[in-house]
């Protein structure tokens, strides 16, 4: 590959926003590779329209982390021209469609998540910040909506959907742990009243997550085992795949502009 | 995006209709009144509209999926989110599309199958693969610059529900159209491999474009029926003229060439074309271009795989309706 990677300055301010665009970027890449292959018209409509908000907010954070950083980066060298290690969204986001339903479960754990997240973000010191959460906020209220009515289809739908829907759930459970942990660089932001503790999140997260699989008539799994380090650029094997279809065109023609 | 002249002749069945509820509706359609969807109309003209209607419906959807092939290639985060954007919208066009087609009597599900099943056909343009970047701006720019020299027209269509669902659909469609120009003019500003991909792609493009217009008037089939019933306002060779006039000179701003040695200006100004392959037109419509195999495999894996979404959606709604019902009996 003719183009090297960036170098980023990670600041914590600087990281912790690479952080949610790189999980709003990911995401909605995966949203994105649905075009045209959905169960009905509908759900090309509905699933273009989300990877659109969030490749929004990507667009806005990853702006506001090369302003902060003050280099000569931008959005576009944020995406293109980081390799996996540098990548740090969470392990959830990336991970692979599957099917409609798992689709559909990684969406709902994340917008659960993303919808309280930027509420509470709108409450920021940080004036960038609560501008963002504050449009983020109605996306993400559209998305667990959304994503919380088909998991209740799924689940209470026929005996193939409830299967595939609790597989869904079995399988990506051990991966929404890392939405509430934090390290030392995120704790001086939250101190800061920069960022919001996302622990404080996590029981209305559970009460949003419990009440809708149980009205799906689904369970959730006993385990509590969690898998780490997304947050660090540890990822899965499939981030890699991802992003050398995502940055081909970058790294192949090095310094164009389209 | 675009329906084409593909309609081939059904017969004629206003023979055994009431001529003097013929005469009327033509004395309507004359007057440039709107036919809406309680008015009666002639079965021809019922059935003409309906096939032309869910084909162009049927092109939307499918014109999806070359674009969408880029989605997750685009170049930059804005061409990426002006890409899926367009898409979305298609998706849109085609929704209103099989609603407009639904207020003629067939359902959705039925257009749909028909589509699937290879019977029903969309534009053959959609049978050509995106191989480059710059095939996604060539796209912008010239089929949907096709599309709206031909849905312009529509606007003013004789049926009311197709006649406004053009109007919403060329509003976006235009955006679209500059949106693909911009990325042509970024490309031959760019690199000398960036302008060479621009001109690739236009060699690969542009006789499958005036194609989209459909047969020569001398054999185009469907043409004097929809003329007279207001379907069409303009022959196929009228519009593809009145496209290669516009776009000659956009090229020309591009700094990129025409593929065809041949063409010349004539006294009118108007830009003379060498012949189009219609035997590659013919092969296309009959199932054998380049991605005809693909494109509908697609379709149909999406369409099967979702079974079980679909069902499950329709299964929980009833089981919806049922527990209301005893609630409301206690």
């Amino acid at each position: 590959m003719a183009t090297a990677n960036i170098e980023v300055s990670e600041t914590p301010l600087v990281l912790y926003a690479l952080r949610r665009a790189d999980d709003a970027l990911i995401l909605g890449h995966r949203l994105s590779e649905w075009c045209g292959h959905a169960p009905a018209m509908e759900e090309d409509m509905a699933l273009a329209n989300m990877g659109l908000d969030l490749l929004g907010q990507a667009r806005e954070l990853y702006s506001y982390a090369a302003k902060v950083e003050g280099k000569n980066n931008d959005e576009d060298k944020f995406a293109y021209l980081r390799d996996v290690r540098q990548y740090r969204n969470l392990l959830l986001v990336e991970q692979p469609n599957g099917d409609f339903a798992r689709t559909m479960v990684r969406q709902f754990f994340y917008a659960a998540f993303a919808d309280l997240y930027w509420r509470a973000m709108m409450a920021s010191s940080d004036t960038t910040f609560a501008a963002i959460a504050a449009k983020s906020e109605k996306e993400s209220a559209y998305h667990v909506r959304h994503s919380s009515e088909w998991i209740v289809r799924l689940g209470d739908g026929t005996e193939e959907s409830h299967r595939r829907a609790q597989d869904a759930i079995d399988d990506l459970w051990a991966y929404t742990g890392e939405m509430f942990t934090v390290d030392d660089g995120e704790r001086s932001l939250i101190d800061a009243g920069i960022a919001i503790d996302p622990a404080t999140l996590k029981p209305r997260w559970l009460k949003t997550i419990t009440g809708i699989v149980n009205e799906a008539t689904l369970a959730l799994p006993k385990s509590d085992w969690m898998q780490q380090g997304g947050r660090t650029g540890s990822h899965s094997e499939h981030l890699g795949h991802l992003l050398s279809e995502l940055q081909s065109l970058q790294r192949t023609f090095p310094g164009a502009t389209w | 995006m675009y329906t084409q002249a593909l309609n081939s002749s059904d017969g004629d069945d206003r023979g055994v209709e009431d001529v003097a509820r013929a005469n009327q509706f033509q004395a309507r359609i004359d007057a440039d009144e709107r036919i809406e969807p309680n008015d009666w109309m002639p079965a021809a003209y019922r059935k003409t509209l309906t096939r032309q209607i869910s084909q162009h419906a049927h092109s939307e959807i499918v014109g999806m999926l070359p674009e969408g092939n880029w989605i997750t290639r685009a170049p930059s985060l804005r061409r990426k989110a002006a890409l899926l954007a367009k898409v979305q919208d298609e998706c849109g066009h085609g929704l209103y599309l099989y609603a407009a087609a639904e207020t003629l009597g067939t359902s959705r599900e039925e257009l749909v199958d028909g589509m699937l099943s290879g019977k029903a056909k969309y534009s053959s343009i959609f049978n050509y693969p995106t191989l480059t970047w710059a095939d996604i701006g060539t796209i912008g720019w010239l089929v949907d610059g096709a599309a709206i020299m031909n849905q312009i027209p529509l606007c003013r269509c004789s049926y009311g529900p197709y006649a406004r669902a053009m109007i919403r659909v060329c509003k976006e469609e235009s955006f679209h159209q500059r949106q693909g120009f911009e990325i042509m003019v970024t490309l031959c500003r760019g690199t000398a491999e960036q302008k060479a991909m621009a001109q690739n792609a236009l060699d690969r493009w542009w006789w499958p474009v005036l194609m989209m217009f459909g047969p020569p008037d001398q054999v185009s089939q469907h043409s004097d029926t929809s003329t007279k019933w207001k379907i069409k306002r303009f022959s196929n060779d009228e519009l593809r003229q009145k496209f290669i006039d516009a776009t000659v000179p956009q090229a020309e701003f591009l700094g990129l060439t025409i593929p065809d040695p041949g063409m010349k200006q004539n006294e009118n100004g108007n830009w003379e074309h060498s012949p189009i392959d219609w035997d590659e037109f013919k092969q296309v419509l009959a199932g054998n271009g380049p991605c005809n195999r693909d494109r509908l495999a697609a379709r149909r894996k999406a369409h099967e795989e979702g079974a079980w979404v679909r069902e499950a959606a329709m299964a929980y709604a009833e089981k919806r309706k049922s527990r209301q019902r005893a609630q409301a009996a206690e």
